[in-house]
């Protein structure tokens, strides 16, 4: 996959919606390319993270610590970005991302990141927009959780 | 040490100053013969005496000596010879006399310099070794710089004096006397005269150089001061850096030079104002011959001859004055010296030699304990640290030793490390005090760390086995020469009174080394599991992996290197690991590496900056238009221009990104922009290519296709570069290959470092891990081959700089304290010796050494002083300090379930 390629995906996204291309090629070209193999991960539940992936290509697994073990709770598919919670706030990994078979991906630094949005005053707006309908997304399944519990 | 300089060079030179007087006496009658002899000839054979006739002959070399009170005569009647002949004989005589005198000044002042070498060389040996011997306190308040430039400097002139330092009154005093008395001889009253002049100038000119030397003490210490100055500017120069007081420092340097100027002007003012005084002086005194003598002549009570012959000895009188008063001067000038050098070598308290004499096998008591009787300790300040203190430790033992309030436990440590003497109470070991037992038995029993360390310049392994030198353990065996080289070292070093042993001696001991019994091997041992007890060995290894050698020096290790990379490769290959890392294949391209490095299938010296010796060649591009990359380089490279310009065209030149992520800076992407720009290009002559053509390819040199993903390096143009490179390289000039290493699977590149010489590739990127898992399977494999060791060993022979400052803060805690571990001792001594260290790091090397000790047979005790207490769970014994004085002693059960301090300590 070609630098431009990458470029056609990132835009898909809605954070880099309204980026410059030259700075999203930018970015892409700041990052590196990596390739996990299934089973290897991204990163471990309760890790410091500095860094988003971006997937180009395969499936990665969403896998919570409990008492039993490791849980799978979600999946993630192709054109999708993972572990970008951490790279706004400091804390900890979540979850634990695991690839589920051969995973290309492209490395985002919170650094570089930052250096860009910092150039692109409508990016940090619109990825706040992503991060709230996340959040309402998130809230609302708890919600329901809740309500199941308490029938 | 003597009180006075000369009688510290006649205690130590007395017979040889008594030979070199003899010498110089009997080398004076040739002098004078060499006087008179002119005359001779000239009234002789030249103008005639005794010649007057043709015929005439004198008697050669004829004497007669009478012998007084028994009246006997001896004689030689001599050779008669001619006119001619005496000429010649008595020319012949004048010649050798110019021989024997030139001689005996030769023999004499070689004796003096050997004389005065010596004697520098004993005083400078002395004041080293009084360094060696001064009391722990005083140490700590000396300036390195200070001593040294004492050592170094201020005693050199001591070297030069001693040789004049009795010859010279002697003799200049001898003349000066002879020419009074002769003046004397000639009119008494004139010669009173002289007499009172001399005496003047002898009384006065000293008095009026007190102040000169009183000057001359001012500028030595201020020079001294300067040195400690300039020493601790170089010291601090990261302090200084980091608090912006460099101009302060500047301030302090500029007002200490003006006042050493000042110093100095005054004392050249004076200098001059003494000088002319003196030759005011001595001029004066023919004033008066003239002046009285000329009246007494007019008079009549002086005869005209008597008056000439009393101005003629004078002449001889200043010449003797002004040396012998010159040579007063430097006595002055070198004893002052010499006080302000004593002054500060003269410490009460000097350790007695006797406890430093060289002991090669320190008696071993056995199961002796380690007291402390009554121990009060108090810090420099003079403030009690502790207070009556009495314990004991056995052998076997771990004892934690742990402060509430107050330092008493470190200083605790530091009195039994010796690095600390009680002010009242002893520490004993079995039965006698450790201040007077020899170091040969303290400093072997008992090994002292803290968190002070310090490491001498060489290597880490001299470092590691530092504390094993203590006495020349095997002989070095000198043939021919260099036995006669050593024979004379001896010799020498006896006649300055310095120690013979010999430096080219095999010091380290194997016997003391910790694990085994004495063999070499076991001190290999020793080192290994010290290194891995202070979790030392992985930041050995990764020294010797960014280290190079040359391959020449040592082809063996080159060997193993070659070998540990072909093992490696056939372990990944096994575990079907191959993709870990692209080779570099004679017949492949390497995905991950630049084009330059498909392309030239080495390493450079020099990385490809566009300076390269190599790429500002023409032969460079000769080469590549041969092989007929050129123009697809050149097209290629303006592709990476176009896109390189549209990704960083438009950030501003202090972007980090400039430098994060690229090579190249904001002017070079400018740069490559007006080049896009420019239109038809003029064609240089001589199909050379033009600048801008260079600088496209140097980009599609750097080009990495997986790094760019620009989708422009096709399996073709791949393949066309894999097949130029013997092309290539041979169509080069010789002197532009010698900059390039070939890589060679079966060879070791000698500009590589190790590990890039056992990794042999490029890590690939489809695995994320791949670093760690490459390093992991490298571990094993090394381990399997022996390599690790080997690697190790190249490890040990980095060097870490002056007081090992090319190692990190913690590697160096970790240094000290390994080597204490490598030594065997009964007692060891740990006073918070890893601060610094994060807290896990701490509880595993402090179990690392616990059991490192406990597994050496002679059952060693410990005493550690904690920084975190909670780590007192791993030793026998607690004992912890409040203010001063042991508040609670016993097991870390008893005092956790007893002691509420500490309870609330540990917590």
């Amino acid at each position: 996959m070609l630098l431009c390629d990458e470029v056609q995906l990132l835009r898909k996204l809605p954070y880099f919606a309204e980026v410059d291309t030259c700075k999203l090629k930018l970015l892409a070209f700041a990052s590196e390319r990596v390739t996990f193999k299934a089973g290897q991960r991204l990163f471990t539940q309760g890790d410091s993270g500095d860094s988003a992936y971006f997937i180009l290509s395969g499936t990665v697994d969403f896998l919570v610590n409990t008492a039993d073990g490791a849980v799978k709770v979600s999946e993630r598919g192709a054109n999708s970005i993972v572990g970008d919670i951490s790279l706004l706030c400091d804390g900890p990994r979540s979850s634990t991302v695991q690839a589920a078979d051969v995973v290309e991906a492209l490395k985002i630094n919170k650094d570089y990141l930052f250096r860009i949005m910092d150039d692109c005053p409508g990016m940090t707006m619109k990825m706040t927009r992503a991060l709230a309908e996340r959040l309402r997304l998130t809230s609302s399944e708890l919600d329901k959780v809740r309500a199941l519990q308490k029938a | 040490m003597q009180k006075t300089l000369l009688r510290y060079i006649w205690e130590h030179t007395k017979p040889q100053q008594v030979f070199i007087l003899l010498i110089v006496a009997l080398s004076m009658i040739p002098y004078f013969l060499a006087f008179d002899l002119p005359k001779q000839i000239i009234n002789g054979p030249i103008q005639g005496q005794g010649f007057e006739d043709l015929s005439a002959t004198q008697n050669f070399m004829a004497l007669s000596l009478t012998i007084p009170f028994i009246d006997y005569t001896f004689g030689f009647g001599g050779f008669p010879l001619d006119r001619m002949q005496t000429l010649v004989a008595l020319s012949c005589v004048f010649l050798l006399l110019v021989i024997i005198n030139g001689a005996f000044k030769y023999y004499i002042n070689t004796y003096k310099g050997r004389l005065g070498e010596r004697l520098l060389r004993r005083i400078r040996f002395e004041l080293v070794d009084r360094v060696l011997r001064f009391p722990p306190r005083h140490a700590k308040s000396l300036n390195g710089a200070e001593i040294a430039s004492m050592v170094k400097d201020e005693v050199e002139p001591f070297g030069g004096f001693t040789g004049d330092a009795f010859v010279q009154p002697a003799l200049l005093g001898g003349q000066a006397l002879a020419a009074l008395f002769f003046i004397i001889l000639q009119n008494f009253w004139l010669g009173m005269v002289a007499a009172f002049m001399v005496a003047i100038q002898v009384i006065i000119i000293p008095k009026m150089r007190r102040r000169l030397i009183e000057l001359g003490r001012q500028r030595q210490i201020t020079a001294r001061r300067l040195a400690g100055k300039v020493n601790e500017v170089v010291e601090g120069l990261g302090t200084i850096h980091a608090y912006d007081t460099s101009n302060f420092e500047r301030a302090d340097v500029a007002s200490r030079l003006g006042e050493i100027y000042r110093i100095r002007y005054d004392l050249y003012q004076w200098k001059f104002l003494v000088k002319f005084l003196n030759n005011f002086l001595s001029q004066v005194t023919p004033f008066l011959f003239y002046l009285i003598g000329g009246y007494l002549t007019l008079r009549g009570t002086l005869d005209v001859g008597q008056l000439v012959a009393v101005i003629n000895a004078y002449k001889d009188l200043p010449g003797p004055l002004k040396e012998l008063i010159d040579w007063d001067q430097a006595r002055q000038d070198v004893q002052v010296k010499y006080e302000q050098v004593f002054e500060n070598f003269e410490v009460e308290d000097l350790i007695n030699p006797a406890i430093h004499a060289l002991a090669a096998v320190s008696a071993q008591p056995k199961s002796e304990t380690l007291h402390a009787v009554s121990v009060s300790l108090n810090d420099d300040s003079g403030a009690k640290v502790v207070d009556h203190v009495t314990m004991k430790i056995d052998r076997g033992e771990t004892v934690a030793l742990v402060d509430h309030t107050g330092r008493g436990a470190e200083a605790m440590a530091e009195a039994f490390g010796r690095v600390a003497w009680p002010s009242s109470g002893r520490i004993c070991l079995g039965e006698q005090d450790i201040r007077e037992l020899p170091e040969s038995i303290t400093g072997r029993h008992i090994s002292y760390v803290s968190t002070e360390s310090y490491f001498f310049h060489g290597s880490l392994k001299d470092n590691l086995l530092y504390g094993l030198k203590h006495s020349p353990v095997k002989k070095y065996t000198y043939e021919g020469k260099e036995m006669r080289q050593r024979l004379w070292e001896i010799r020498e070093a006896k006649k300055a009174g310095n120690p013979h042993l010999d430096i080219r001696a095999g010091w380290v001991d194997y016997s003391y080394a910790a694990l085994g019994n004495g063999a070499k091997e076991d001190l290999q041992k020793s080192l290994l599991a010290a290194l891995d007890a202070v979790q030392l060995t992985d930041d050995v290894l990764e020294l010797a992996l960014h280290s190079t050698i040359n391959p020449e020096e040592d082809p063996t290790f080159a060997a193993q290197v070659v070998e540990m990379r072909q093992a490696l490769r056939t372990r990944m290959n096994e575990l079907g690991m191959e993709s870990l890392v692209i080779p570099f294949e004679p017949n492949g391209y390497n995905a991950q590496a630049t084009v330059a490095e498909n392309l030239l299938f080495g390493a450079t010296l020099a990385p490809l900056t566009p300076d390269n010796e190599l790429l500002s060649s023409e032969h460079f591009y000769n080469a590549l238009n041969k092989v007929g990359l050129q123009r697809a380089f050149v097209d290629m490279g303006r592709t990476v221009a176009r896109n390189l310009v549209e990704i960083f065209g438009g950030l501003p030149a202090d972007h980090p990104f400039f430098r994060q992520i690229t090579s190249l800076s904001a002017e070079d992407i400018s740069y490559y922009q007006s080049l896009l720009q420019r239109k038809n290009e003029p064609k240089p002559v001589n199909f050379r290519l033009s600048d801008a053509d260079k600088a496209f390819i140097r980009l599609t040199l750097e080009y990495i296709e997986p790094r760019y993903r620009l989708g422009i390096l096709t399996s073709e143009l791949k393949d066309k570069i894999v097949g130029s490179r013997e092309l290539f390289y041979t169509e080069l000039p010789a002197h532009l290959r010698e900059l390039i290493e070939r890589y060679d699977p079966d060879k070791y590149v000698s500009v590589a470092s190790l590990r890039e010489n056992i990794v042999f590739g490029k890590l690939s990127n489809s695995n994320a891990d791949g670093v760690v898992e490459l390093r992991t399977l490298a571990a094993t494999v090394s381990r399997e081959l022996g390599f690790a060791d080997q690697l190790l060993k190249a490890g040990l022979d980095y060097d870490i700089g002056a007081g090992g400052r090319r190692l990190t803060p913690i590697q160096r805690r970790k240094l000290n304290l390994a080597r204490a571990l490598i030594r065997r001792s009964d007692y060891y001594v740990f006073n918070k010796p890893l601060p610094g260290l994060e807290k896990h790091t701490q509880e595993e090397i402090v179990q690392n050494v616990l059991a490192f000790l406990g597994q050496q047979e002679n059952d060693p005790a410990v005493i550690w002083v904690l920084s975190n207490i909670s780590l007192s769970r791993l030793f026998d014994k607690v004992v912890m300090f409040d203010a001063g004085a042991i508040l609670e002693e016993g097991s870390y059960e008893t005092l956790e379930q007893e002691s509420g301090t500490f309870k609330a300590l540990v917590a």
